[in-house]
């Protein structure tokens, strides 16, 4: 059960995202039981917490936990808001939730909003994914006209409100405050934590944020029991996870499968490395995770623990795969340029800073580098991380960190040779237009 | 200014918010306006604010910072190549090249005819289906071989 997951078992593509699919897949049978048998609120999340389901957006923060934070007894609203906000390179695994099955997502929401009291919910969804928010609008539709979702669900005194708001091309609204401000009709600009939004959230009442994967994945904790589903994966790494693979392989895609298997069984699920090249390095989290070499990635597991320990992060389980073809250096330069350009300008030194390693990296590649650039590298992330109010300051300088650590020789051959050590035809044929048959 | 029907549609947006927070909206209504208008002049903010009773400098400063909002007229068919790290290792700049060089423009650039805007994009959240692009903001292109590029630029000189 584990390797064919969870979530996206047995669905068809796009053919079988509608509520009757879902119901036929054993969908809402979680919600029916808790309004059924009127389970209290501290039950489920009880369940949660023995499952060790940790929030799947990129920190990894158990969700259980933060919906304990939430005043349950807060007097007026209390909101819900979905982070589908998917824009961290590498990441595509929201996106598949959402188009093949929308309802996971609703009923993982709905069973929220009645665990923590919450009357009002929102799904923000990434801007350039629109047809995908228009399908969930559709969603939404059904599950009300079923009774499922709005005022007095399933004819209990239970009601919730769900509604999906859009972004239009800003990858800082991923960022939780930022969303809020996002849905407030704002300027995504992060906020200052604290206070947090489980005391100040949306229009300023307390909130709760996950990921899309988080929610769709709580009616099955509900189904099978918190400790079945931490049993699908590895202590205090509970369940399925989906790992969106792109780069050099023969079959990028997602792969929901048990945390804690083996980096060797996930890359052989997408088909192996392309040509039958040589693995030269992995981003295992997304693109704010630390770069590994292949050696190291190959001895990890798929979990939280063993790659933190591996010394980088699973963050949003986004799996970048680089062949010998690649060249560090103008890798971590079309990084570092996204980080500039998405920066939201708030703080100095991440509006400043990012400019500076965009630049430098730049100059690096275009053989303009200077001997002393790896240190005034190292020198403007030493300045940003841990100065700035949102965490993109650290996600632009922890690439930078780990690629000079790891590949460090191959930025000093740019320097001193005023070239790269991978020849250019080899690095354009390794990056050519690749399709999977 | 806006066509009843764009109107009925923010209508149908705002009514997703409490009463008090139209300004919500704002980001739906700019969608809307900018679909109507083919871009977002200031006078179309301007009334997309005062439709949201909200400060015009307010509704511009959401319009400036989203990146999918145009401010400028752009051609009848705006392209955006995702040129980001895991597009680009399998093949996402070979096929904004390719682009650049079938339409004879730059990134930032609208052809003589007026019909395509080229831009460069960030990721999309669908780096799976490399090399992507999408097409006026909405519709996405997955697995853009050159031949597929033939084809959609075929068919959009049509439209
Ligand atoms: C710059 C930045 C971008 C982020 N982007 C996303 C995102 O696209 N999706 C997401 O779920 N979380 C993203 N996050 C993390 C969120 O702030 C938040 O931790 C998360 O949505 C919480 O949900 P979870 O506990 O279920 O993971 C981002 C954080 C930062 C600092
Ligand atoms: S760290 Fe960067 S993105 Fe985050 S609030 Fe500061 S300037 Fe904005
Ligand atoms: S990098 Fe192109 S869609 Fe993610």
């Amino acid at each position: 059960m584990s390797a064919r997951g969870l979530i996206l078992a047995g669905v068809d593509g796009d053919r079988t995202w509608r509520l009757q699919d879902y119901i036929g897949r054993g969908g809402y049978s979680a919600l029916k039981k808790i309004i059924a048998e009127k389970i209290p609120a501290e039950t489920i999340i009880a369940e949660l917490k023995a499952s060790s389901l940790r929030g799947r957006g990129g920190a990894g923060f158990p969700t259980g936990l933060k919906w304990s934070f939430m005043p349950r007894s807060f007097p007026g609203a209390k909101y819900l808001a979905c982070n589908s906000d998917e824009g961290e390179p590498g990441t595509f695994k929201d996106r598949d939730i959402l188009r093949y099955n929308p309802h996971s997502v609703i009923e993982g929401m709905t069973i929220a909003a009645y665990a923590m009291g919450c009357e009002r919910g929102y799904n923000y969804i990434h801007g350039e994914i629109f047809e995908i928010y228009e399908r969930f609008e559709e969603a939404l539709a059904e599950a009300r006209e079923a009774g499922l979702l709005g005022q007095k669900i399933l004819g209990s005194d239970f009601s919730f409100e769900l509604f999906a708001h859009h972004g239009y091309g800003a990858y800082i609204c991923g960022e939780e405050t930022a969303l809020l401000e996002s849905i407030e009709g704002k300027k995504g600009q992060p906020r200052f934590k604290p206070p947090f939004p489980a005391s100040y959230g949306l229009y300023g009442k307390p909130t709760t944020i996950n990921n899309t994967e988080t929610f769709a994945s709580v009616p099955f904790i509900v189904n099978m029991g918190g400790e079945n589903f931490l049993n699908l994966g590895k202590p205090n790494n509970g369940g399925t996870k989906l790992f969106s693979i792109s780069g050099h392989v023969n079959r990028p895609g997602n792969y929901e499968i048990g945390m804690g298997t083996p980096f060797a069984e996930l890359l052989e699920m997408a088909g192996g490395m392309r040509g039958g090249r040589k693995l030269k390095a992995v981003i295992p989290g997304g693109s704010s995770s630390p770069v590994l070499p292949a050696t190291v990635m190959m001895d990890c597991t798929m979990d939280y623990d063993s790659i933190a320990k591996a010394g980088s992060m699973l963050g949003s389980g986004a799996v970048i795969v680089m062949d010998e073809t690649t060249c560090m250096v103008k890798a971590l330069e079309r990084l570092s340029y996204f980080y500039f350009e998405e920066s939201c300008g708030q703080c100095t030194p991440c509006r400043e800073g990012t400019g500076w390693l965009y630049r430098v990296v730049h100059r690096i590649e275009n053989g303009l580098g200077r001997r002393d650039d790896l240190d005034l590298l190292n020198s403007v992330t030493g300045n940003i991380m841990g100065r700035t109010i949102c965490a993109l300051g650290d996600a632009a300088s922890m690439p930078v960190q780990s690629f000079i650590k790891h590949f460090g020789s191959e930025f000093e051959y740019h320097i001193e040779n005023k070239k790269c050590l991978v020849p250019p035809e080899v690095q354009h044929q390794g990056s050519q237009i690749y399709v999977s048959p | 200014m806006l066509s009843q029907e764009s109107l009925q549609q923010i209508d149908r947006e705002i009514a997703k918010y409490p009463p008090d927070q139209k300004q919500s909206a704002v980001m739906s209504a700019l969608r809307i306006a900018q679909i109507e208008m083919g871009w977002l002049a200031k006078e179309t903010i301007e009334f997309v604010a005062g439709y949201l009773d909200m400060p015009a400098i307010a509704a511009y400063e959401v319009a400036s910072f989203y990146n999918m909002y145009d401010l400028q007229p752009v051609g009848r068919h705006k392209i955006t190549v995702c040129t980001n790290l895991p597009c680009a290792l399998s093949g996402g700049v070979h096929a904004a090249d390719y682009v650049k060089q079938k339409l004879g423009i730059d990134f930032n650039e609208t052809t003589p005819d007026g019909k395509f805007t080229l831009k460069e994009g960030e990721c999309m959240g669908a780096c799976g289906d490399a090399p992507v692009l999408l097409v006026n903001n909405h519709h996405m292109c997955s697995w853009m071989t050159t031949e597929k590029i033939d084809q959609l630029l075929a068919d959009l000189e049509n439209k």
